[in-house]
């Protein structure tokens, strides 16, 4: 489903982020990458939602190059992917009902589409009661929740998160994995980014380990070891 | 589904605006100072325009002609100078109403009045005045009006022209130079005010740009993103026309009546009244069209994620 073949990335003049990687993620997979800061984690994630462009070697997505994706055709291939932060980015003028519906409004859905689908999904993440509350009226875990919702939304093929939990406290932490484990046992594939050594432990799936841009583990049912 | 998303497009742009609070609040204000600007600017012109033509209105080449001279003699010339293409006017002053308008002139000299009395005849020949469509044209009226004096038994006793003709070189100097003075002026004011209001509008939507990369990797296209900008930019560019038309209103109530005769006879309260549609719509036209541009060309910068 995903396939990384032989990518590097290096930002001139000379910082190799990535280098020489090659994986395959099947559909339904759960797979975290783990490693230090600096390891090449976001820059993976950037180079499959194309935001960045690979120095060397191509990705594909459903046997599609991404890289082939002309820039007025992203957005169709982002509305498969859904993304969610670290830092939550939602947008801060718009309620968290509106976050929401502004990706099924941006991949143009119809109101009804929007009115039946987004309480659901608020529903899935317990934010019913904070449907109307703008993001800086929301906790750090209800943000993130928002953003989970506003990523599964449209119904992509696969999510990726980028250290979602890095800024929450452990409660909101687990309540997080919850939420993503029910979303990947729905069928959509997950790819997390993360340092969080319990998380790993306790989620017992695929662990891919990066370190200085290159793979130097990769096991089925890893564990967090650096 | 073009309808939805141009309701959508739409709702976000004026949502958006109020949402922004100050910073739309910002954006106006500044918008308002360079429409504010823009307005003075039309009110000043129309005040020179006025001025100008009014003082233009009051130059004229007099022909006075010998006292013995007849009538029909005397409006002959005057057909044929009114066949010249500089003429705009030729007025006839008869012996009779020239004797009649001095009279009335110095009706409160009585020494004059006495003089005039002891002399028994009349002593003023008729005058032509004659009004030329441009300053400039009274050089070459004048120089038809010398040949017709120069020749023999003329009946022209004298023109006032080269008397007056350096105070109309000097009018003449200076209605071309105010012109283009004020023209200039207006023209750097006005750009000056304009890149300042391009500028906030720049920056408001600077502080939107990380929001702009959010929209782009959830999958939204550039005309979703940035049309909303744009809808946003002409209700900043509405509000601040309509804040600037009526700003002007308290300011022509007072300044009006006050500088009538300072600006020589231009009702300034007046002019806004009669004009006030035309007014109105420069203002609109050209806040919503700096609105439109600043967002489009703004928020283009930010979309390349």
């Amino acid at each position: 489903m995903i396939y990384f073949d032989k990518v590097s990335k290096v930002y001139p003049p000379s910082m190799v982020a990535l280098q020489d990687i090659s994986f395959t993620v099947e559909p339904k997979e759960f797979v975290s990458l783990i490693g230090q800061s600096g390891g090449g984690k976001t820059t993976l994630l950037k180079l499959l939602l194309a935001e960045e462009k690979p120095t060397e070697g191509t990705i594909f997505f459903e046997s599609v190059n991404v890289n082939d994706f002309p820039r007025s055709k992203l957005p169709e291939l982002r509305r498969r992917i859904g993304v969610v932060f670290q830092e939550f980015r939602l947008l801060s003028n718009k309620t968290t009902f509106e976050n929401v519906a502004f990706a099924m409004e941006a991949s143009g859905r119809t109101p009804e589409e929007i009115n039946r689908d987004v309480p659901h999904v608020l529903e899935l993440v317990d934010l019913v009661e904070k449907a109307n509350h703008f993001p800086h009226e929301l906790s750090g875990g209800e943000r993130q929740r928002v953003a989970i919702a506003r990523a599964i939304i449209n119904q992509p093929d696969v999510i990726l998160a980028d250290e979602p939990t890095g800024n929450l406290d452990p409660l909101n932490t687990w309540e997080i994995i919850r939420i993503l484990k029910k979303i990947n046992e729905l069928g959509t594939t997950i790819i997390l980014a993360t340092h969080n050594k319990s998380i790993i432990d306790s989620l017992g799936r695929r662990v891919i380990t990066l370190e200085k841009g290159k793979i130097v583990r990769d096991d089925k049912e890893g564990r967090y070891v650096l | 589904m073009i309808i939805t998303n141009i309701k959508r497009v739409f709702k976000a742009g004026v949502v958006n605006f109020f949402r922004n609070g100050s910073v739309s609040l910002a954006t106006v204000l500044i918008s308002v100072l360079t429409l504010f600007t823009l307005g003075s600017l039309i009110f000043g012109r129309a005040v020179l325009l006025y001025t100008l033509d009014q003082v233009q209105n009051k130059v004229d080449i007099s022909v006075y002609f010998r006292s013995d001279a007849l009538e029909e003699e005397i409006l002959t010339m005057k057909q044929s100078i009114e066949q010249l293409g500089e003429v705009k006017m030729v007025e006839y002053v008869s012996r009779d109403q020239a004797i009649a308008d001095f009279k009335e002139k110095h009706k409160d000299n009585a020494l004059i009045l006495q003089s005039l009395d002891e002399l028994g005849v009349n002593p003023l020949g008729a005058v032509l005045n004659i009004k030329a469509k441009q300053p400039s044209q009274y050089e070459s009226i004048a120089d038809f009006l010398k040949k017709a004096s120069q020749q023999d038994n003329s009946i022209i006793d004298k023109t006032n022209y080269f008397q007056n003709k350096m105070a109309i070189d000097r009018l003449t100097n200076i209605f071309a130079v105010s012109k283009s003075i004020g023209i200039g002026i207006s023209l750097a004011l006005l750009i000056v005010s304009l890149l300042i209001t391009f500028n906030t509008i720049r920056l408001a939507i600077y502080t939107s740009r990380e929001e702009i990369g959010v929209m782009r990797l959830v999958g939204a296209s550039n005309r979703f993103i940035s049309w909303p900008f744009v809808v946003e930019g002409v209700v900043g560019g509405v509000i601040a026309s309509i804040v600037a038309t009526a700003a002007f209103y308290p300011l022509v109530l007072w300044f009006g009546p006050r500088t009538k005769d300072f600006f020589g006879g231009i009702d300034l309260l007046q002019y806004y009244a009669s004009n006030f549609f035309s007014f109105f719509g420069v203002l609109l036209g050209t806040g919503t069209v700096l609105g439109v541009i600043s967002s489009f060309i703004a928020v283009r910068r930010y979309l390349k994620v």
